[in-house]
């Protein structure tokens, strides 16, 4: 467990000063996916003041928010409160606390796993790869045969060099994650 | 003849092949010379950078190094690599120690709207209109990381964007003011919150219906994408039908230009361009 407060940690890796929001409520008044939140961008602020740390990094919110820094631009204090979601999200991954979307995340890891294995995105690899996860193969089945009559669908991915460097930036990551994990 | 490395990425290989084929018709015509990234790799996207910030700055950094090997500016098409690029480039500048590329923050990075939209590309765009877009009514639609934030962007007009209108004027169309230019489509929450996607984009399309639009025009594979690939859903989702072809803005340079495979890539869409095309008699 960290001794430092949840409020400073969120602080220092997104770079921003939340003790400069004074709750003008203009990031949740612009947000087009509030209506979907468990907990309003606003609030999300407050919440951390207050250390709600399971709370927060168990919302709905932080994975909801779509990164379309509406927020950001047009908060008056210039807290990039889209940057303290990315923040979020990769503090909610390495808590243990169960997040409050499931498939959100699912589709984030099979989308890193994809790269990591592939190096590019292959879109039919990266769905047909999500499908086994969620296991909802008949979801926009239909639609999938209609972009492939279009030529949108690309059956195989291509060839190319460069994804031995992408496995080593992966392996990488996983060194230091586990040399963090035992200081 | 103007030399630029050239960065499709993931989704112009695949969802947004009309884009990559028209973005090289295009330039080819304008006497520009794309060269492909030799081995590039995915920019992190979204899951990245929602996820592992370093992650995304190195999956990024890497394929800025490789460009930066030859010396050309790198142009972008997809706006969501162009961002991921130009937060790396940021990370670059005041953290050089996240850099762990042979990446020195030299390479001039450019998104292909931004790109086309500069004066000099325009004039020689205006130069080669041969078909001029007349009485084609079209809304621009830029999406959100076309121009936010404005630190990454350079866009100062972020709230009501202008270049791609003018952009659009320059071709004969006639760009109808409209207040949605840059809401958010629901971008990669297709996969896993639909329903989110065909709500936001259920609203944008309606209300180009309402502004009495012929097409929607971007520059975003994934606006794109969403707008185009959903849109019987997302009218069902508002309660309201919509058949409303989206275009990305270099097919409607190839229209005007006269480009010979302009309707092979307006084919490429399942919402089908060519019947308003032709009833404003452009095709």
């Amino acid at each position: 467990m960290s001794s430092k407060s949840f409020l400073s940690e969120v602080m220092e890796l997104s770079g921003q000063n939340l003790q400069a929001c004074y709750q003008c409520q203009k990031c949740s008044a612009g947000c087009p996916v509030a209506y979907a939140m468990d907990i309003l961008p606003n609030q999300i602020l407050r919440h951390i003041q207050y250390e709600h740390r399971e709370k927060v990094l168990g919302s709905k919110t932080i994975w909801i928010c779509a990164s379309c820094y509406t927020c950001s631009v047009r908060c008056p204090n210039d807290i990039d409160i889209a940057r303290i979601m990315d923040s979020l999200r990769e503090m909610a991954l390495r808590s243990g606390v169960p997040p409050g979307e499931k498939e959100i995340p699912l589709f984030h890891s099979v989308f890193l796993d994809t790269i990591r294995s592939k190096g590019r995105i292959h879109e039919l690899s990266l769905i047909l790869q999500f499908k086994s996860k969620t296991k909802d193969f008949f979801k926009d089945a239909a639609l999938g045969w209609k972009m492939y009559r279009k030529g949108k669908i690309k059956l195989l991915p291509s060839k190319f060099g460069g994804g031995k460097e992408i496995q080593e930036i992966f392996k990488g990551f996983e060194k230091r994650e586990g040399a963090g994990s035992q200081s | 003849m103007k030399e630029l490395s050239y960065y499709p990425g993931c989704s112009l290989h695949g969802t947004a092949r009309e884009y990559d084929e028209s973005i090289r018709g295009v330039s080819e015509l304008l006497d520009l010379r794309l060269y492909e990234l030799e081995d590039w790799t995915c920019c992190g996207a979204s899951s990245a950078h929602c996820t592992n910030e370093d992650l995304a700055i190195d999956l990024a950094s890497r394929n800025l190094a490789l460009a930066e090997r030859n010396g050309r500016d790198l142009l972008v098409p997809c706006v969501a690599c162009y961002s991921r690029f130009k937060w790396a480039e940021k990370a670059f500048r005041e953290t050089p120690q996240k850099i762990h590329f042979p990446y020195q923050g030299r390479v001039p990075i450019r998104y292909v709207l931004d790109f086309f939209c500069e004066d000099s590309m325009l004039e020689e765009i205006k130069k080669r209109v041969s078909r001029p877009l007349k009485g084609l009514k079209v809304v621009c639609y830029y999406g959100c990381l076309t121009v936010r934030p404005p630190q990454i962007t350079g866009i100062r007009e972020y709230e009501n964007p202008q270049h791609m209108d003018r952009l659009m004027e320059l071709l004969g169309a006639e760009p109808i003011p409209w207040s949605y230019k840059t809401d958010c489509c629901g971008a990669s929450l297709v996969m896993t919150r639909t329903d989110i996607v065909k709500k936001l984009s259920g609203k944008l399309l309606l209300m180009a219906k309402e502004a009495e639009a012929d097409c929607v025009v971007t520059g975003c594979p994934m606006c794109q994408a969403n707008l185009d690939t959903r849109q019987e859903e997302a009218g069902k989702e508002v309660g309201n039908p919509v058949e409303i072809p989206v275009l990305y803005f270099t097919e409607l340079i190839g229209l005007a230009m006269g480009h010979k495979d302009t309707k092979k890539w307006l084919g490429r869409h399942l919402i089908d361009p060519v019947k308003v095309l032709s009833r404003r008699e452009l095709i």
